[in-house]
């Protein structure tokens, strides 16, 4: 008696797949960048500057010339995406084609800036992009624990608002800003409190019980300060800040230096964190027991670990990760609070979350994507962009709907994320 | 055994080991009492690696990270021991069943269980690998572990045990020694004797109905799973699909009804291509599917049985029109099928989750009876259900063979496909690799479905 | 390979036990049958009781945010009457307001009987909770149809504002003869939120995209274009400085059902009527009867035919044009007469709470909506008579969505029985 062989069955491949059709997508995107930026563009030079001197080093390149190079490049790197010359650099195409469609279109707008701001400041774009990205990190990272554990935290907003708010009250009642900072913390810890409790006690659903959360934190937050920030700032209501850092040798690093290593508190804080998450998530004993939860509680039950407690334990970090967050609004962007200075922020993190498909650091470079969004539009609204300023704002939510609906494809949460454990 | 493992409580008695009373409050506690327990449902992490599987729960830690290095070590120097390989970094969702298996034993045995406690284990396993399996178990006891072996099979039962229990409805109602007959200890399971025979007449079979050719389809992870079927149902006959879970039968049943796309090959029936249209017209032209999974694909829980028993019909006449449903009527159809087919319920406005498997089973399988039909394909269609709802439908099975429908039958119990089958097809990695009367000794059909096939090979 | 073990979020309660006949071995009374079922876990005695809870809470959240009240507290142990009675004085008012500014005044009504006051200011009240109402029946029915259809409908708001946004532009821009000019600007409206509506319905369909994000992405795109929009000519009010649109012509607006005075127009009638219709359609349609299988388990139904990604579809753009007749009513209604930025309010998000607290049910909506529009209409009171922020009824509403969705704490709160076969939680345990 022998094993019988098989030979494989030859079968076409359909013709239409997602690498082609992104690849289509993004050769129109480059022909039409080449041909529209182009034609808009001026003969004037775009500059990109490399200190935080306007005068001082840069980079430049003609308006018009810049457009159409930089939308061919984009329309070349779907053309090779199209005939499917190098499949194993898929995303590494597609990204350089993003960033050439992008580039041509800062030409258009940097060379028809008015005269005197026809330059982008490199530094001060990276630095804003950080900054932007900083709550959104903060976010991120506080849904990893979260998430990856086993529970939805869709109430990544609640916990960054109370944060602000806690942060705010506290720092501004004991003007101390690193008691603030505990107050912050312990804001973002009550929201994801209810949120552990009530779920994993009481079964509420988990995406439910994380939107109400939101409102209760809006009313909460909106409540109090109505009532007592309002009428008294300056006793509510005034937050000392933070420092600025600037790390010895590294801040003087061309570029980066200005824009990654001089900040205050909270920077830091939040990349040593993706850090310090990424290492504890997949080379700690912790990590590998949440992430068994997360993704197969009964047999982490099985090996004696207990679920429900490892749950709780990851959802109130996960608060006060938020909670950082969120003060970083009060103690740190501005030095008080006002009501619905989130702004939505929470659930681009949650986005962020998913784009990076529940890693901390491709949290990190999603945060920074969505972040540069928010940048770009500020920065286009100082040169006095043709395009209204309510459309540049519009620029980061539509970056979001782009990235979970195109170019993510289908991602794959923790295994058992969202259901709750019950034992049996 | 949930109660030994420390997984779920006793409400009465005790639980000595030797001779000392102990109280398991979980997991933790069984294994430190020695206790062991390789699970039906694999309590394994289908994105960790085989090593960290392993050293879930008891971790070998190094300076504060995970000491991987040591944990494979580990896993190497046990599995050679007992005799079974496994390597420590493939990821488990990528492993056979067979193999995921050995994974969840050595996870047990590296704790240094005394007791090892196997919970259904060769219920997806094929006859070569559960000889495998036994082997092992042998091997473990000769070297002074003791094991107790969980199983409905009583083939099985016989070939390995050493003392035999029998325990019916939550309560020990016998011991046996190997020696004892099966209809004796089938006795014992079921408190009379069982005959699982069906009443089958012999019957002309009329012309194709179902004609499949060539065909090709992925699972959703892209690996090809249906590689070239070949196959014909005549109406008025069964075509019984030998073979154990995971050779492709699910996929191959998924793509004739249009829930998967096939990738080459034909699909015809009644001569017209049934590839690319919806599964609602597939079902419209006369097939009734009763999937394998009858919780998941099968019914809504949250509906009522009415409402079930019409989910594939509801906006046809008499149930209702394109836009809107007639109640009545449809209260009426589904107090009848109820009756028709002794679904034990209050009323028809019962929800279905109120139902047993086996009235939840026949609420389905009322539901595709309930259309004339060309094609019957039913994938494990008495999987979790009671005997005696088995038997009641295995009956309403043969009735439409009696009366002319082409029957496609999938099942992975053998004994029933044995039972029903004119045919029998054995699917072994993606293709019928011989079909067979139903009279072929069981051991050679053991044999197909484990992908041996003999110097006579029959097509 | 049994079934599965049934989800506890969706297991009926253990059957409460009969009440204990009386001594002589009769049955008790009807009255005394009726307080014994009361006292069990059934939702209506949750709902009521967990507004008990929220308010109870509420009424702490007052005390310890009123400054005034500080002093007292912080000689509380040597003369503790003081801080109590004061803090029961002034949580009191604030409640007392809240109820004369939703159902009755009574001093209003003393005035219209003994003639020194019109009858309108005694239907004051209901006409303001209608008002508030209506709008939250078309948002609240928005997010629970797309929650019987298995879709987390977050972008209510968006929906809202889009339909506003178009109805409004229908009732300043087209000279039309009244009566058909009303109905055409609702049909923009409606049409406004149903595209807003198809976009992340059709994402989730074709791309898997999570509604959540989507819908809120568009919440804030929809809330930026009417921004902008405002500052457009043709648009903007030429007469005023501030964004503010043109005035809605008269013909295009909402008829008040009990005189110019008072609040409440035909937009309630049409709320009921759509909770009516959805209440048929979730009935007795063959969409309906999709959407509910798709909702509970898209394999099966897959499985029997139906075409989840058509269903998920027509769904939210169902889901998005009644949330753009949400947002019609209040333009083209009592509650403002030309489209400004706050105009639509969180009208949106209110809407996701009713739909909570109806447990996703067309009649528990409209009873919701009422409870919501109620607090809202009181809350305006509150705030202008004892100048407690109507943020505190955002915080009541929040807890109260909260203690209904987890009855088990209402329940062991107040030692509440067990109660006949109750169906507690909509649940849609599913995560991502």
């Amino acid at each position: 008696m022998t094993a019988v062989s098989f030979d494989e069955l030859v079968v076409a491949e359909p013709l239409w797949n997602r690498e082609r059709r992104i690849g289509v997508g993004l050769a129109v995107a480059g022909v039409a960048a080449a041909v529209g930026f182009g034609a808009l563009a001026t003969g004037e030079p775009a500059r990109f500057t490399l200190t935080e001197d306007p005068a001082g080093g840069s980079v430049s390149i003609d308006g018009m010339f810049g457009a159409v190079l930089f939308g061919l490049l984009a329309a070349g790197a779907g053309a090779v995406l199209i005939v499917r010359a190098a499949r194993r650099w898929f995303a590494w195409l597609l990204g350089a084609g993003i960033v050439c469609v992008l580039l041509s279109f800062l030409c258009w707008q940097i060379s028809s800036a008015p005269a005197g701001l026809n330059f982008m400041p490199l530094v001060d774009v990276l630095r804003g992009t950080f900054l932007a990205a900083l709550p959104l990190i903060f976010g991120a990272l506080a849904g990893v624990l979260c998430e990856r554990s086993g529970v939805v935290n869709v109430a990544i907003e609640g916990q960054l608002l109370t944060g602000a708010f806690a942060g705010a009250l506290v720092g501004s009642i004991t003007a101390s800003a690193w008691v603030g900072l505990v107050g912050g913390i312990a804001g973002g810890v009550l929201i994801s409190a209810m949120l552990a409790w009530f779920s994993i006690r009481y079964l509420v659903d988990q995406v439910v019980l994380g939107i109400v959360l939101n409102f209760f934190a809006v009313g909460l937050t909106g409540f109090i300060y109505a009532q007592l920030m309002r009428p008294n700032a300056e006793r509510y209501n005034k937050t000392p800040g933070f420092p600025v850092w600037e790390l010895p040798l590294l801040s003087k690093i061309p570029v980066l230096g200005p824009a990654v290593f001089t900040g205050t508190l909270f920077l830091f804080l939040g990349l040593i964190l993706v850090v310090v998450i990424n290492v504890a998530l997949f080379r700690t004993r912790w990590g590998l027991r949440t992430r068994s939860v997360g993704e197969h509680p009964a047999a982490a039950d099985t090996v004696g670990i207990k679920v429900l407690r490892t749950r709780y334990v990851n959802v109130l970090l996960a608060g006060a990760v938020a909670g950082i967050g969120g003060a970083y609004f009060t103690l740190d962007l501005v030095s008080q609070f006002s009501q619905d200075m989130v702004g939505g922020k929470g659930f681009i993190a949650l986005a962020a979350l998913i784009f990076g498909r529940w890693n901390p650091i491709g949290a990190l470079f999603a945060a920074l994507f969505f972040g540069f969004a928010d940048k770009l539009a500020t920065y286009l609204s100082s040169i006095s962009s043709p395009i209204p300023s309510d459309f540049l704002a519009m620029l980061p939510y539509v970056a979001t709907i782009l990235a979970v609906a195109g170019l993510v494809g289908r991602v794959r949460a923790p295994a058992a994320d969202g259901k709750p454990y019950v034992k049996g | 055994m949930n109660v030994l493992y420390g997984m779920l409580q006793p409400d009465e008695g005790e639980i000595l080991v030797g001779d000392t009373p102990i109280k398991i409050k979980g997991p933790s506690d069984a294994i430190a009492a020695g206790i062991g327990m390789v699970h039906q449902h694999f309590m394994l992490v289908p994105v960790f690696t085989v090593a960290e599987n392993i050293m879930l729960g008891a971790e070998r830690v190094k300076g504060g990270f995970l000491d991987r290095r040591e944990a494979r070590r580990e896993v190497i120097d046990v599995s050679q021991r007992y005799g079974l390989s496994v390597d420590p970094d493939a990821m488990v969702e990528d492993l056979p069943v067979g193999i995921q298996q050995r994974v969840e034993i050595v996870k047990a045995l590296i704790r240094e269980v005394d007791l090892l406690i196997l919970d259904e284990p060769t219920a997806v396993l094929t006859p070569q690998e559960t000889e495998d399996l036994l082997r092992v178990m042998r091997s473990l006891r000769d070297s002074g572990k003791s094991l107790v072996f969980i199983t409905h099979k009583l083939k099985e039962v016989k070939a390995i045990a050493d003392r035999i229990t029998v325990i019916r409805r939550g309560r020990t109602v016998g011991t046996a020694s190997p020696d004892t007959s099966e209809e004796e200890l089938a006795a014992l399971m079921v408190g009379r004797s069982v005959i699982l025979a069906v009443d089958k007449q012999p019957r002309e079979r009329g012309a194709p109905v179902l004609d499949v050719s060539g065909l090709a389809v992925d699972d959703d992870r892209g690996h090809r799973v249906v590689d070239g079927v070949d196959l014909t149902v005549h109406g008025g006959e069964v075509l019984g699909i030998a073979g154990v879970q995971g050779n492709g039968q699910t996929e191959l049943v998924e793509a004739i009804m249009g829930l998967r796309p096939t990738l080459a090959g034909t699909v015809t029936l009644d001569g017209r291509d049934l590839r690319g249209r919806s599964t609602k017209d597939i079902l419209a032209t006369g097939v009734g599917y009763v999937p394998e999974d009858r919780s998941a694909d099968g019914l809504v829980k949250e509906f009522t049985i009415g409402e079930n028993l019409v989910l594939d019909l509801y906006d046809r006449p008499p149930f209702g029109s394109r836009w809107a449903m007639d109640l009545d009527a449809i209260s009426k159809s589904a107090k009848e099928r109820i009756a028709q087919f002794d679904v034990r319920t209050s009323s028809e406005h019962a929800p279905s989750s109120s139902l047993s498997g086996g009235n939840q089973q026949k609420v389905i399988v009322a539901r595709e009876m309930s259309r004339p039909l060309k094609l019957f394909v039913a994938s494990q269609p008495t999987r979790g259900v009671d005997v005696g709802s088995i038997e009641f439908i295995h009956g309403r099975i043969m009735h439409e063979r009696d009366i002319g429908t082409a029957v496609l039958l999938v099942s992975s119990e053998l004994d029933e496909v044995m039972a029903l089958a004119d045919r029998i097809a054995v699917m072994y990695r993606g293709r019928i690799i011989a079909v067979v009367p139903p009279d072929t000794p069981r051991e050679d059909i053991g044999l197909l479905m484990a992908g041996v096939v003999g110097a006579e090979g029959r097509p | 390979m049994n079934d599965s073990p049934p989800n506890p979020a969706t297991t009926t309660e253990a059957p409460t036990t009969a009440p204990p006949a009386d001594k002589e071995g009769e049955p008790r009374s009807l009255g005394r049958l009726f307080l014994h079922n009361l006292w069990t876990a059934n939702t209506v005695t949750v709902t009521f009781l967990a507004v008990v809870l929220a308010m109870v809470i509420g009424g702490i959240l007052i005390v310890v945010a009123s400054e005034d009240l500080h002093p007292l507290y912080g000689y509380f142990f040597s003369r503790p009457t003081d801080a109590l009675t004061a803090s029961w004085d002034k949580v009191s008012e604030a409640y007392l307001n809240l109820f004369r500014g939703s159902i009755l005044d009574v001093a209003a009504i003393e005035g219209w009987i003994n003639g020194t006051g019109r009858w309108h200011l005694a239907f004051f009240p209901i006409a303001e909770t209608l008002n508030y109402a209506t709008p939250l029946v078309f948002t609240g029915l928005c997010v629970a149809l797309a929650f019987r259809g298995g879709l987390f409908n977050i972008g209510a708001q968006g929906q809202a504002v889009m339909g506003m946004v178009l109805a409004g532009l229908a009732g300043f821009a087209l000279p039309l003869p009244p009566g058909l000019h009303l109905l055409v600007a609702l049909l923009a409206g409606a049409v406004g939120g149903l595209v807003w509506g198809f976009i992340p319905g059709f994402l989730k369909a074709r791309t898997g995209a999570h509604e959540v994000i989507t819908t809120i992405m568009l919440n804030y795109v929809a809330a930026l274009f009417l921004n902008w929009l405002l500052l457009q000519n043709g648009v903007k009010d030429p007469a005023r400085l501030d964004p503010i649109s043109k005035v809605v012509h008269s013909s295009a607006q909402l008829p008040r059902l009990l005189g110019s005075d008072l609040r409440v127009t035909l937009g309630i009638v049409l709320a009921v009527l759509a909770a009516w219709g959805a209440a048929w359609m979730l009935k007795r349609s063959t969409f309906g009867f999709e959407l509910r299988a798709v909702g509970a388990n898209p394999d099966a139904a897959r499985t029997a035919g139906m075409s989840v990604g058509r269903t998920t579809v027509v769904v939210m753009a169902l889901a998005g044009a009644l949330a753009g007749l949400g947002g019609s009513t209040i333009v083209l209604g009592a509650q403002a007469n030309a489209l400004t930025g706050p105009a639509a309010g969180t009208i949106g998000f209110d809407g996701i709470m009713v739909a909570l607290l109806g447990r996703a049910k067309p009649w528990g909506v409209v009873g919701a909506a009422l409870l919501f529009g109620a607090l809202r209409a009181g809350g305006n009171r509150m705030q202008s008579y004892s100048g407690i922020p109507l943020e505190l009824v955002t915080v009541l509403q929040a807890l109260i969505v909260l203690f209904v969705a987890a009855p088990a704490l209402v329940k062991a709160i107040f030692r509440l029985r067990a109660a006949r076969a109750a169906r507690l939680e909509t649940s849609v345990t599913k995560g991502w």
